[in-house]
C-alpha cells in the first residue's frame, strides 16, 4: 500500500525504531524564541550539555517584545530580562539570532519561510503551537514544550509516537471575499477543537491547490486550533516558485536535487488515511467566531446561536458560558455586533498579502470613530515591504496605527492588550477567554472582514461596504 | 524527574470542557525564566471569583485535578504543566487531553490519566458529595481507586516505564547518539542550514 505525505516525511526522518517504543525522529530545523527557551538552555547548562546543531537552529524575538519605541530599552523589566536571557543564551551556545531592530526580526513563523529555511520534506519544531504554519510547504512541523526544546537542543531529535493521518479535502472555488482564513475557521467549526487530536492533517483539493503560499500558511497555522499538532499541504509549483528566490534556497545542482525530491512528496494514489472529511469551497462564506474557542464559529450572516438548541449537555454549557463571557445575546445578528478594536497581524494573518488585502479595502476610507485599528506586520521585512508599497500610508490615513513586528495583541503578552470587556475583531488565531487581555472579547476574522469591520464599526464583510 | 508509582490524595472537580492553556496560565505570567513560582498564575482569571472551585475551603490541599474533556488545548506552553505542579497537583484526570499538553505533562512528570467521560462524571459526583474522598492513582497497577470503586486506565508501556523509573528522556536518547551521527552523515546536502546567515 502507498504512503501518505506525512508517512513519507516521517519515514525519511527515523533515526531509530523499536517495538513498543516511540520512534526517534531527526529534526531538520529548530526555531527558538524568548518565551519557551530559557528553562531549556538552563537545563543544558545544568547537565553540561551543548547545542548539538547550532547550524540547524535559529532564534528571533517575537512574543514578548514591544511594537512601539523599539529603539529604546524594553520598559517592562521582566520582559527585558527574558529577551536579554535569549540573547545571552544564543551568544553562549552559538545560535543565530534576529533581535529587535534587525531587518529579519519578526514572528518566528513568518521569519522561517521568508528566509527560505522552511522547505518541503523537512521536520521543523519550535516551542510554539503555531509551528504547524510551516506545514504549508509540505514540511512536518509542530509545536513542542520546553522539555522537548531542551531535548532538540541537546540531540537534534525527538522521541515521538507516530500520529494518525486525516485528509481534509477542500474542493471547489472560493467566492470573492472568502479567504483561506474562512476555510480553516469552517474546518474547525466542523471537526471541533478536539477533532484533530492524534492526527496530522493533510489539506487537499482544488481550493487548497488554488491558494498562494501565504494563504496555505494561514490554513496550516490553525491546525492546532482543530487539535492537530501538525497540518500540511503537498508541495507543488507554487511552493517551488516561492522558495526559489529566498536567501537560503538550495543553489545550482542542489536546487535540482531538492526539487526532484520535493516532487516525490505527494500522498500516493493508493495510500489510505485514517480519516477523511470533505468541505465544499463553493458554499463557504466569510466566517467569524462568536464564542471562546475557535470551533465556536459561524458564517458572518448568521445570528448568535441559542445554547438551548444544542443537544450535547457539555457543549450547551460551554456555549452558555461563552455567551456570558462574550456579552452576547442569543439570536443577535452577528453583523450588528460593534467592536472597539480591530487587530490586523499575527502568524496567522500578518504577512504581506494580508496587509495588501486589508489596505485594498481601506484605501481612501476612514475607520469608524469608535474603533482602534492596530496593524502589526508579522516581521520587520514585511513592514519594510509594506512601506515600500505605501500600505503604511493607507492604514495611517484611514486612522489606524502602524506598528513594529511581533506577536503583539494575538496573545497580549506585551503592552498591546484589550481592556476588560473591550471587543476585538482579530485576524489572529485564538478567541480564548482573556487571550488578548484580561476580560477582553475576541472575534476571529479574515483580514478582509477585519478591514470592513474597522470601517463600519460592526462585524462586516467587504460586500457590506 | 521523580519516580511515579502511585499517588493518593483528595481530588477537585473542574466541570469545564475545553480548558485551554491560556486559562491554565495566562501569557502575562510567561515572562519568567524559571520553572518555579507559577502557582500564582494558575487559573488566575477564574480564581478572582470566590465561587471558583479552587477557592472552596473543602477542596484545599487537593492533589488530583478531575477535568472536563479537551483539557490543555491551545498554546504549547509547558508553563501550564509547571503551574499545575507548582500549585501541588500530581495527577490530572480527563476524558480527552490536547496532544501537546499531554506530551509536556509526561515529560515533566505530571501524570495525565485518560478515563471515559462517564467515569469522570462518577468521580465528580463522588468528590462533590464528599470532598475528603481519598483517590488513588496507581500507575503500576493502571487503576484509579476512589471509595469502593476501582477503574482501569490505559497508558502506553513506554511512557509508564519512563514515569515509573523517573527517567530523563535526553539521557535515554544520548545512549543512541551514535545512530544520530550515522543519520546525519546520510542527510541530503541540499537541506538548509542556518549558518552562515544569508539574508
Amino acid at each position: 500500500m502507498g504512503k501518505t505525505l506525512a508517512e513519507k516525511i516521517w519515514a525519511d526522518h527515523i533515526v531509530s525504531s523499536a517495538a513498543n517504543e516511540p520512534d526517534l525522529i531527526y529534526i531538520d530545523l529548530h526555531l527558538i524564541h524568548e518565551v519557551t527557551s530559557p528553562q531549556a538552555f538552563d537545563g543544558l547548562r545544568l547537565a553540561g550539555r551543548q547545542v548539538r546543531r547550532p547550524d540547524l537552529t535559529i532564534a528571533t524575538e517575537d512574543h514578548n517584545v514591544p511594537t512601539l519605541n523599539i529603539d529604546q530599552p524594553i520598559a517592562d523589566p521582566v520582559s527585558k530580562l527574558q529577551v536579554d536571557t535569549l540573547r545571552a543564551n544564543c551568544k553562549e551556545f552559538g545560535v543565530r539570532i534576529h533581535s529587535l531592530g534587525d531587518s529579519q526580526q519578526g514572528i518566528v513563523h513568518v521569519v522561517g519561510p521568508q528566509l527560505g529555511i522552511t522547505q518541503p520534506g523537512m521536520t521543523i519544531v519550535c516551542g510554539d503551537s503555531h509551528t504547524s504554519t510551516h506545514g504549508a510547504f509540505g514540511a512536518l512541523a509542530f509545536g513542542i514544550g520546553t522539555s522537548e526544546v531542551e531535548h532538540v537542543l541537546a540531540t537534534q531529535t525527538l522521541p515521538l509516537i507516530r500520529p494518525k493521518t486525516m485528509a481534509i479535502n477542500v474542493e471547489g472555488t472560493l467566492k470573492p471575499g472568502v479567504t483561506s482564513k474562512d476555510i480553516i475557521l469552517a474546518i474547525i467549526a466542523k471537526i471541533g477543537t478536539g477533532g484533530g487530536q492524534g492526527y496530522v492533517l493533510e489539506y487537499r483539493g482544488s481550493a487548497i491547490r488554488a491558494l498562494s503560499m501565504e494563504g496555505r500558511m494561514t490554513v496550516c497555522n490553525m491546525s492546532i486550533e482543530a487539535g492537530a499538532r501538525a497540518g500540511l499541504i503537498a508541495p507543488d509549483e507554487t511552493t517551488f516558485a516561492y522558495v526559489k528566490d529566498k536567501p537560503h534556497a538550495p543553489q545550482g545542482a542542489d536546487w535540482d536535487a531538492a526539487v526532484a525530491y520535493w516532487k516525490t512528496l505527494q500522498t500516493d494514489a493508493d495510500a489510505k488515511f485514517d480519516k477523511e472529511i470533505t468541505i465544499n469551497a463553493d458554499e463557504l462564506e466569510p466566517f467569524v467566531t462568536w464564542g471562546t474557542n475557535p470551533g465556536q464559529g459561524l458564517p458572518l450572516n448568521a445570528n448568535v446561536p441559542n445554547p438551548a438548541d444544542i443537544t450535547d449537555a457539555e457543549e450547551r454549557g460551554a456555549a452558555e458560558r461563552a455567551l456570558t463571557y462574550m456579552g452576547l445575546e442569543a439570536g443577535t445578528p452577528l453583523k450588528s455586533v460593534s467592536v472597539d478594536t480591530v487587530f490586523l497581524g499575527s502568524c496567522t494573518n500578518g504577512r504581506i498579502e494580508d496587509l495588501r488585502a486589508a489596505a485594498d479595502i481601506l484605501k481612501g476610507k476612514k475607520i469608524a470613530d469608535s474603533v482602534r485599528l492596530l496593524v502589526v506586520p508579522g516581521s520587520a521585512k514585511v513592514r519594510l515591504q509594506a512601506e515600500a508599497e505605501g500600505l503604511d500610508k493607507v492604514f495611517l490615513d484611514a486612522g489606524g496605527e502602524w506598528r513594529n513586528a511581533g506577536c503583539s495583541m494575538c496573545l497580549g503578552m506585551n503592552p498591546d492588550q484589550l481592556k476588560p470587556q473591550e471587543r476585538a475583531a482579530s485576524t489572529s488565531n485564538r478567541n480564548f477567554e482573556g487571550r488578548q487581555g484580561k476580560g477582553g472579547r475576541t472575534h476571529l476574522v479574515s483580514p478582509l472582514v477585519a478591514a470592513a469591520t474597522a470601517i463600519r464599526g460592526t462585524l462586516s464583510s467587504p460586500a457590506d461596504l | 524527574m521523580e519516580k511515579f508509582l502511585s499517588h493518593t490524595g483528595t481530588a477537585i472537580p473542574l466541570r469545564r470542557s475545553n480548558v485551554d492553556t491560556d486559562q491554565i496560565i495566562p501569557a502575562v505570567y510567561l515572562k519568567r525564566v524559571t520553572k518555579s513560582g507559577f502557582e500564582d498564575g494558575l487559573f488566575s482569571a477564574w480564581r478572582s471569583d470566590p465561587e471558583f472551585v479552587l477557592n472552596k475551603s473543602e477542596y484545599q490541599g487537593a492533589t488530583i485535578l478531575v477535568a472536563g474533556p479537551d483539557f490543555g488545548t491551545g498554546s504549547s506552553r509547558e508553563h501550564a504543566v509547571w503551574a499545575l505542579q507548582n500549585y501541588g497537583f500530581k495527577v490530572v484526570l480527563s476524558s480527552r487531553f490536547a496532544d501537546i499538553f499531554r506530551g509536556n505533562s509526561q515529560k515533566a512528570g505530571l501524570l495525565t490519566v485518560l478515563l471515559p467521560q462517564d467515569v469522570i462524571e462518577a468521580i465528580w459526583q463522588t468528590i462533590e458529595k464528599d470532598p475528603k474522598t481519598a483517590v488513588t492513582v496507581d500507575l503500576e497497577g493502571k487503576t484509579v481507586r476512589y471509595g469502593d470503586q476501582s477503574v482501569p486506565f490505559q497508558i502506553d508501556d513506554y511512557t509508564r516505564w519512563r514515569l515509573m523509573e523517573g527517567l530523563d528522556d535526553i539521557g535515554l536518547t544520548l545512549k543512541k547518539i551514535d545512530e544520530v551521527g550515522a543519520f546525519e552523515a546520510k542527510r541530503a546536502s541540499f537541506k538548509p542550514v542556518t549558518l552562515p546567515a544569508l539574508q
